[in-house]
C-alpha cells in the first residue's frame, strides 16, 4: 500500500499537467454543449449511454415501488370490502353516464355528418408508469417505464385522469422523457370553455401555475374557468382539460392581463400516466399568408424536442 | 500534534480499485432516488461530494477525466444538454486537486468551508451555462451546495472508517 501512497503529486511527472487537463476537458465539455444546443448529432450517443445506464436508473426506483407493494400487501381487508363498495357505487354512477354520454357522441357523429364536418379524431391511449420525477430544479422533466420498444414517440401527449400532464420529448429504448406543461416556456394551446375563447398557456417554471399569455386587458376571462386543450397544433388531441384560472389581473398600465392558472393534473399523486396516440396527419400547413388576424406567436406550436 | 499524526495515517489508507467504484456507484444511486419538491431543492450533489472526496485524498487514481466522465454519465440520466456536468465536475474535481495539498492541514470544519467554495463554484458553473441557453436562473439551486458542504463531515469520517482495515474480525 506504502508506496503509491507517499508520493507526493507530482504534475509534470504524471502526463500533462492538472491545469491542462482542466483546460481540455473543459474545451471538450463547451464543444460538446454547443453542439447538442445547436444540432441533433449526440441524439444516439446519449441512447447507447442510456441503456448502459438503465438498470441503475429502475434500481433507484426499486424503494419506491417496493413500499407501495408492501402497502398494498398490508392492507386490511375491512379497508379493501369498504374500496370495494365505494368502486362498486363510482362504477355504477359512471355506467349511467356513459350511457347517456354515448347517446350524445352518437347525435354528435349524426349531426357532424349533416354538416359535413370532418369527425374528431379517435384516439387510443396507453398506461405508463412514472420511473422518476424530475431530478434538476431547472427542468420541470420526469421520465416514464414506456419507450420506442412499446412504440412511443416524441410529441405525445401525456395525461392522468385529470388532465394534460405534458409531451414526450425525448424517447430511449425502454424510458421516454415527459416534459411537464410547467416547464418554463412549454406552451399548450387552450381554449377558454365558457367563452371559447383560444388562447395559450406558457409554462412559468414554477410547479403550481401556468400563464396565460398576451390576452387584452378587458379580456372576457374569470376566476374558475376552465381551459381545455384547442387541438390546434396537432399535438393535443382536443378538448382534454389543462388548468383552471386562479388570478385575473387587469392593469391598464400594461398592454396585456396577467392571468393565472393552475395545472389540472397531478403529477404527485399517481404512478400511472397515459400516453395518447397521436392525432392523424394534418394537411400541411399552408405558406404564410396572414393579414392580421391571430398573432403570429399564437401559432407557434410547443417545441417538439428539447433544444 | 497528535491529531495532525492521525490525520495523516488517515490520508495513508488504501483504497482499492473496486471500493472507489462501489462509492461513485452508491453516490449514483442515491442522487437519482426519486427526489421531490422540497427535499429536490435541497438534494446534496452526492457524486460532486464523492468526487470532491476522491480528487482530495487520492489525486492520483481520480482526477479531472474521471470527474468528466462521471459528469457526462449524469448528462444523460438528468436529460440535461451533453456536457453542463462534464463542465461542472471538471471544475469541481480540479479544485479537489488544487485543494488536495492544503486539506491535510485543516479540521474538518474548516475543510467544509473549503469544500463549500468549491462546491459553489461547480454549482455556479452549472447555471451559467443553464443561464446562457434557457435564459433563466433559479436563485434557489444554489442551496444544494450548502447541504453538500454540510454533508462533507459525515462523508469523510464514514468513508475513512469505510477504508480502515480491520485486524480483529469482531471488532466493530
Amino acid at each position: 500500500m506504502a508506496l503509491e501512497d507517499t508520493r507526493t503529486l507530482r504534475f509534470f511527472n504524471r502526463g500533462p499537467s492538472a491545469v491542462a487537463r482542466l483546460v481540455f476537458f473543459s474545451v471538450l465539455s463547451l464543444l460538446l454543449l454547443f453542439v447538442d444546443a445547436r444540432f441533433q448529432y449526440l441524439e444516439s450517443t446519449r441512447q447507447v449511454i442510456s441503456i448502459i445506464i438503465y438498470p441503475f436508473q429502475r434500481l433507484t426506483a426499486l424503494p419506491g415501488e417496493m413500499w407501495d407493494g408492501a402497502n398494498a400487501f398490508i392492507s386490511l381487508q375491512s379497508h379493501l370490502v369498504a374500496e370495494n363498495a365505494q368502486l362498486h357505487l363510482q362504477h355504477d354512477a359512471d355506467s349511467a353516464q356513459l350511457k347517456q354520454m354515448e347517446t350524445v357522441l352518437g347525435e354528435n357523429a349524426q349531426l357532424r355528418a349533416l354538416l359535413e364536418v370532418k369527425q374528431r379524431a379517435e384516439y387510443s391511449v396507453q398506461a405508463a408508469q412514472i420511473v422518476y420525477l424530475e431530478r434538476d430544479i431547472f427542468k420541470r422533466k420526469l421520465f416514464v417505464d414506456a419507450g420506442e420498444q412499446n412504440g412511443v414517440q416524441a410529441g405525445r401527449a401525456v395525461v392522468d385522469n385529470n388532465g394534460v400532464v405534458g409531451q414526450v420529448t425525448r424517447t430511449y429504448p425502454y424510458l421516454s422523457e415527459v416534459t411537464l406543461v410547467t416547464d418554463k416556456d412549454n406552451v399548450v394551446p387552450v381554449q377558454v370553455v365558457r367563452t371559447g375563447l383560444r388562447a395559450a398557456v406558457f409554462g412559468s417554471g414554477n410547479i403550481s401555475e401556468l400563464d396565460l399569455r398576451y390576452q387584452p386587458v378587458d379580456v372576457d376571462i374569470q376566476v374558475g374557468d376552465e381551459l381545455v386543450t384547442s387541438g390546434m397544433d396537432g399535438t393535443y388531441p382536443s378538448a382534454l382539460p389543462v388548468a383552471k384560472v386562479i388570478r385575473v389581473e387587469r392593469d391598464p398600465a400594461y398592454p396585456f392581463a396577467r392571468i393565472a392558472c393552475v395545472p389540472l393534473a397531478g403529477v404527485d399523486r399517481h404512478r400511472t400516466l397515459l400516453i395518447v396516440s397521436s392525432v392523424p396527419d394534418l394537411p400541411p400547413r399552408p405558406a404564410a399568408e396572414d393579414a392580421g388576424g391571430v398573432p403570429s406567436r399564437f401559432k407557434k406550436t410547443p417545441r417538439r424536442g428539447t433544444p | 500534534m497528535r491529531y495532525e499524526m492521525s490525520m495523516d495515517r488517515e490520508f495513508l489508507l488504501p483504497a482499492t480499485r473496486r471500493f472507489i467504484l462501489a462509492s461513485f456507484i452508491a453516490a449514483v444511486l442515491l442522487e437519482w432516488l426519486p427526489w421531490h419538491g422540497m427535499a429536490l431543492v435541497l438534494r446534496p450533489d452526492f457524486v460532486g461530494l464523492m468526487l470532491l472526496y476522491w480528487c482530495t485524498h487520492k489525486p492520483h487514481r481520480v482526477g479531472i477525466g474521471i470527474g468528466w466522465m462521471l459528469g457526462i454519465f449524469v448528462d444523460v440520466a438528468d436529460a440535461s444538454l451533453f456536457g453542463q456536468h462534464a463542465l461542472a465536475y471538471t471544475v469541481l474535481a480540479f479544485g479537489g486537486l488544487a485543494l488536495n495539498r492544503r486539506v491535510q492541514m485543516f479540521s474538518l470544519k474548516e475543510q467544509s468551508v473549503h469544500v463549500f467554495v468549491l462546491l459553489l463554484a461547480s454549482y455556479a458553473v452549472y447555471a451559467l451555462v443553464h443561464w446562457q441557453v434557457r435564459g433563466y436562473v433559479e436563485w434557489n439551486y444554489f442551496l444544494g451546495s450548502l447541504t453538500s458542504a454540510l454533508l462533507w463531515a459525515p462523508l469523510t469520517l464514514l468513508i475513512q472508517t469505510l477504508r480502515r482495515p480491520r485486524r480483529n474480525p469482531n471488532e466493530l
